[in-house]
């Protein structure tokens, strides 16, 4: 029997040093680059660290019962089989963290919901499979491109090295300026495909036939990378969203530079 | 997984059915059912386990190396596929087959003709499952949740999924049907509906559940079949329809869905934890209060499953609160163990080692249930890894860890012989270490940014994934192991004695020889 | 082996139960309509907003600028499909015309139809629509082009939080001899 709990010591304690290796590296949530994405990686910590106090309290009896109230060391099973008390205390106070959790969840789904006042408006439309991306209005309206995976074939049937933004990486990027309010709006020509960002903290579905909005205001110049978030065939795995934050002038120069060069005329593909 | 008749019951006088595999398909002995539906969901779960394996050999290292994506997209769907409708739910269909008649004192199921039709009703559809894969244009490759318009897009292999949700559906709906009418009527004299065993609780409570959600299914897949092939648009925004529906009539059977897939673990657990404290459960009619409630409440928190598909923000917080709530009753199920363990005089057998390892990984599925409730972290984590994490949490480490317990548990009854304690004990450990292994560090990838469904990824994944790719296999070989166990104890294990757990108290135990007869409480026990 | 008395409950309670099982599928149905009900009422997918004659003249907010943002896709078919603008700047209550034109690039008939969908979702709870060629079947000749008018006010109900609002349309084929798609 002693073999036995030294043998779920060094379980749990292997799991724990197993998780910990999780801390503080690139694995938890990309850090923050938005009001929004800022909310959200704070309400995470405080939720791990709730559900760790928990998790240790509630563990903690059971293994010290585990430990103690054993069988093979002599100990003499009670016969109790309920307490009203107790059991309304334990019903009572996971109300009350739960009310405590939802408070200011409650209020960062109003004010992700709130796309009101944009600066600019950027429509993306899902393609099977890339992304096709028009300014519909603010600085830079008019502009038109699709945007695709620039990853080469061949990296990803091993016959090349495989570079650090692999299947990350496309050929247009999305270009919007720091400190704008930018709205998305989002359509999809095929199927569902779903837009996401992780460190701008959006992901929303793009659903055809129908459009749906988020929006972000991106705090530091920078580039920003997601991928197609809802299966949408077979290379779903192969349609990345990258988009670029530039200070206001930069942007001013990208747009200029657009309006020179040829832009996308038709609005959509034909298939 | 139970006996093969032959050796177990050779005294019994079974002289009057038919012998050899006629036996097997014209048996209407709920025992003989139940032995079908335990082999038959094993058989699935091997299958499913090797999809998997396959899944995680592309994921082992970045680029695409075994399955193109077309084929790896056919894996995940009939993995999850399989799994859900092949594996879990029909193995717990067996356990009730042999346990409900046994636990309430009644000779048989209700309808025994019906009972043998729902079981062979799964051969069919199993076999439009697997065959799909070798159709022109392959299987059905839109996930286990097939969203139009994704589907509808498919090929054949599509028709053939829809075929076979309907005939399970089907089989589900008449096993259910067969369960709450043997639970409500054929109870020994004395059984009072608050004196019945947990197990049999939470399986009515499940039975309810899936007469409540399998029709809508139905329903559901019937819809895109019309919309496939006769010009309906339900869900097709062209003709007027829209896809996002399909998701809400989806994940309305979904999710009670789910809790079908868990609460006969819950009541599963509850025999064990018991028998090995010697103890009674604490807080009976609070757990049964507790089941109910969370049947109920899953029905109203179908909608979390689409956070991101645009919902007012009414819409958002109204599931969000909702799921929220079934923390509560699930909180007060794990309270409650921990309770009747709580100076108790426990020992460690295989049954109880699986029910708490059941218990300590189902709540950290449940925590990260939780999280995912939080509408802004689930818009983060939505469709990534963490999710796939999280229901692996709650299926592998929850649904079928307790299955394992319930199979350890009842062995002895079924067979008459006792299973290798060692080697249950080294399965219980393998099955720990590896699935850990497998499904912690997805919490990690999906948080850093790793979508679900992918046949690639990211250089930044690439150490976790092997990680995981490791543990999967591992975890797969460790089941192997379990039907070594299995055969071993059918063939050759020790004569077990009529009550081999000293703490036990439910009727097959109390009443009823090992193993059990073939023909068992003919006269119904008297319960005080 | 079962008593014929509990056989009799037992059927009984099966014709029940199955009763119920088809009262659940005609459920599943039940909210395709339910569904549709709830969207309107909430303007979720805001398909399609009945009419309403011009004369429903309402008071223009002088004080109050709305940005409208036009947007148009097409899904599989060959036409290009845009507005002839694609913002403007009204006040609320000010009726207004947009174009928007389509034209076929391929060497056959199409036949198309838009419907169309607004962003933020509720927004078709405060546009009134006098005229627009959604849900009506458009059939172009090889190249052809057509222009097509969509008149409409956004009344001054419209939330005072909301300043930019997005009218789009979608234009998907219709198979040969179907009938318009009916909402
Ligand atoms: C050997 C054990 C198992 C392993 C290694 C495993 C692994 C996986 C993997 C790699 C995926 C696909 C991830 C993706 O979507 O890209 C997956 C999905 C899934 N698994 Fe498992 N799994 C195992 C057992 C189970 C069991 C017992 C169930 C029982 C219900 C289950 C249910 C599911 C479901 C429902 C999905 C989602 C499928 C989909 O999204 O299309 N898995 N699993
Ligand atoms: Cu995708
Ligand atoms: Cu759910």
């Amino acid at each position: 029997m002693r073999s036995k709990s030294a043998v779920t010591l060094a379980g749990v304690s292997a799991l724990a040093l197993y998780s910990s290796m999780a801390v503080g590296s690139k694995y938890n949530l990309p850090e923050p680059q938005s009001v929004i994405a800022k909310d959200i990686y704070d309400q995470h910590i405080v939720l791990l660290w709730i559900c760790l106090v928990i998790f240790v309290g509630v563990f903690g009896v059971m293994f010290y019962s585990v430990l103690k109230h054993r069988k093979s060391l002599g100990y003499k099973a009670a016969n109790f089989h309920h307490s009203t008390a107790v059991e309304i205390i334990w019903t009572v106070i996971p109300c009350l963290i739960l009310v405590a959790m939802a408070y200011p969840a409650t209020k960062t789904v109003i004010a992700m919901k709130d796309t009101s006042s944009p600066d600019m408006t950027i429509k993306a439309t899902g393609y099977q499979w890339m992304w096709g991306y028009d300014y519909l209005q603010g600085e830079g309206e008019g502009i038109s491109f699709y945007s695709k995976l620039s990853t080469p074939r061949a990296q990803v049937e091993n016959k090349a090295p495989k570079g650090e933004n692999y299947l990350l990486e496309v050929d247009n990027r999305v270009v919007v300026p720091v400190g704008k309010k930018v709205r998305i709006i989002l359509t999809a020509n095929d199927v569902i495909h779903a837009w996401w960002v992780p460190s701008l903290g959006i992901k929303q579905d793009a659903i055809p036939g129908f459009i749906r909005d988020t929006w972000f205001t991106a705090d530091k110049p920078g580039i920003y990378r997601g991928q197609c978030a809802e299966l949408c065939g077979k290379d779903h795995g192969f349609m990345p969203i990258v988009v670029e934050v530039m200070e206001a002038s930069e942007y001013s120069k990208w747009v200029a530079q657009q309006g020179a060069s040829a832009i996308k005329t038709s609005m959509h593909v034909e298939n | 997984m139970a006996a093969v008749h032959g050796d177990a019951h050779g005294h019994e006088h079974d002289d009057h059915h038919p012998s050899g595999i006629m036996r097997w398909i014209t048996t209407t002995n709920h025992k003989d059912i139940g032995t079908m539906y335990l082999w038959f969901s094993f058989a699935m779960f091997l299958t499913g386990g090797t999809l998997a394996l396959g899944i995680r050999a592309e994921l082992f290292q970045p680029g695409i190396q075994i399955l193109q994506p077309e084929l790896f997209n056919q894996f995940t769907t009939l993995h999850g596929l399989i799994m859900v409708f092949g594996a879990i739910m029909p193995a717990f269909v067996g356990f009730a087959n042999w346990q409900v008649p046994l636990m309430i004192g009644a000779p048989d199921m209700a309808f025994a003709r019906m009972n043998n039709w729902s079981f062979w009703l799964l051969i069919p559809a199993a076999t439009l499952l697997v065959s799909s894969f070798f159709l022109p244009g392959g299987a059905a490759a839109g996930g286990w949740t097939f969203y139009p318009p994704l589907s509808t897009q498919g090929g054949l292999g599509v028709d053939f999924m829809i075929f076979a949700v309907h005939i399970l559906g089907a089989s589900s709906i008449m096993g259910s049907i067969n369960i709450i009418t043997t639970i409500l009527n054929m109870r020994a004299p004395g059984m009072t509906l608050m004196k019945m065993p947990m197990f049999v609780w939470t399986w009515l409570i499940t039975a309810y559940l899936l007469v409540l959600v399998m029709p809508v299914l139905a329903g559901t897949v019937t819809m895109l079949l019309t919309d496939r092939h006769f010009g309906t648009s339900f869900f097709n925004a062209a003709g007027g329809g829209d896809p996002v529906m399909f998701q809400h009539i989806f994940w309305f059977f979904g999710h009670p869905e789910v809790y079908i897939m868990i609460l006969p673990s819950f009541g599963i657990v509850s025999e064990v934890i018991p028998t090995f404290s010697r103890k009674p459960l604490f807080g009976y009619s609070s757990m049964v209060y507790a089941t109910a409630s969370i049947a109920i409440l899953s029905c109203v928190v179908w909608a979390h499953h689409m956070f991101t598909a645009g919902m007012p923000a009414v819409g958002q917080l109204f599931f969000m609160y909702a799921t929220m709530l079934i923390a509560v009753p699930t909180g007060v199920k794990v309270f409650n163990w921990t309770a009747t363990m709580w100076r108790g005089s426990m020992s460690f057998e295989t049954p109880m080692l699986f029910s708490i390892g059941f218990i300590f990984l189902f709540v950290i599925g449940g925590f990260s249930g939780v999280i995912c409730a939080i509408v802004p972290i689930d818009i983060q984590v939505q469709d990534t890894y963490y999710v796939i994490a999280h229901f692996h949490y709650v299926l592998v480490s929850g649904s079928l860890f307790a299955l394992f317990a319930g199979a350890y548990y009842w062995i002895p009854k079924w067979t008459g012989r006792m299973y290798n304690e060692t080697l249950g004990k080294a399965h219980f450990w393998l099955s720990m270490f590896f699935f850990n292994l497998t499904f912690f560090v997805q919490h990690f990838l999906g948080l850093a940014g790793m979508p679900r469904r992918i046949p690639d990824y990211n250089l930044q994944f690439a150490d976790f994934n092997m990680i995981s790719s490791i543990g999967a296999f591992g975890f797969g070989m460790t089941q192997l192991l379990f039907l070594y166990v299995m055969i071993n104890c059918i063939r050759s294990g020790e004569k077990a004695p009529q009550k081999p757990w000293d703490g036990a108290t439910t009727l097959e135990w109390t009443h009823l020889p090992t193993p059990a007869p073939y023909h068992s409480f003919e006269k119904p026990p008297v319960v005080q | 082996m079962v008593n014929s008395n509990n056989t009799k409950a037992n059927v009984l309670m099966m014709k029940k139960l199955l009763v119920f099982t088809l009262i659940m599928f005609v459920f599943g149905y039940a909210l395709v309509p339910f569904y549709e009900k709830f969207c309107e009422v909430t303007g979720i997918n805001n398909l399609l907003k009945p009419d309403v004659s011009v004369n429903d003249k309402n008071w223009v907010d002088e004080e109050r600028w709305v940005t409208v943002e036009f947007d148009a896709n097409t899904r599989g078919l060959p036409w290009q499909f845009k507005p002839l603008q694609r913002s403007t700047r009204i006040h609320p209550g000010e009726s207004i015309t947009v174009m928007y034109e389509i034209t076929n690039n391929s060497e056959r008939e199409v036949i198309g139809q838009a419907i169309p969908s607004y962003s933020p979702r509720f927004l078709d709870k405060h546009l009134k629509k006098f005229e627009c060629f959604c849900f009506t079947k458009q059939v172009l000749k090889s190249n052809e082009t057509r222009q097509m008018p969509v008149q409409f006010v956004i009344e001054p109900g419209l939330p005072a939080d909301i300043n930019t609002v997005t009218i789009s349309y979608t234009f998907f084929e219709l198979p040969d001899g179907a009938s318009t798609i009916k909402k």
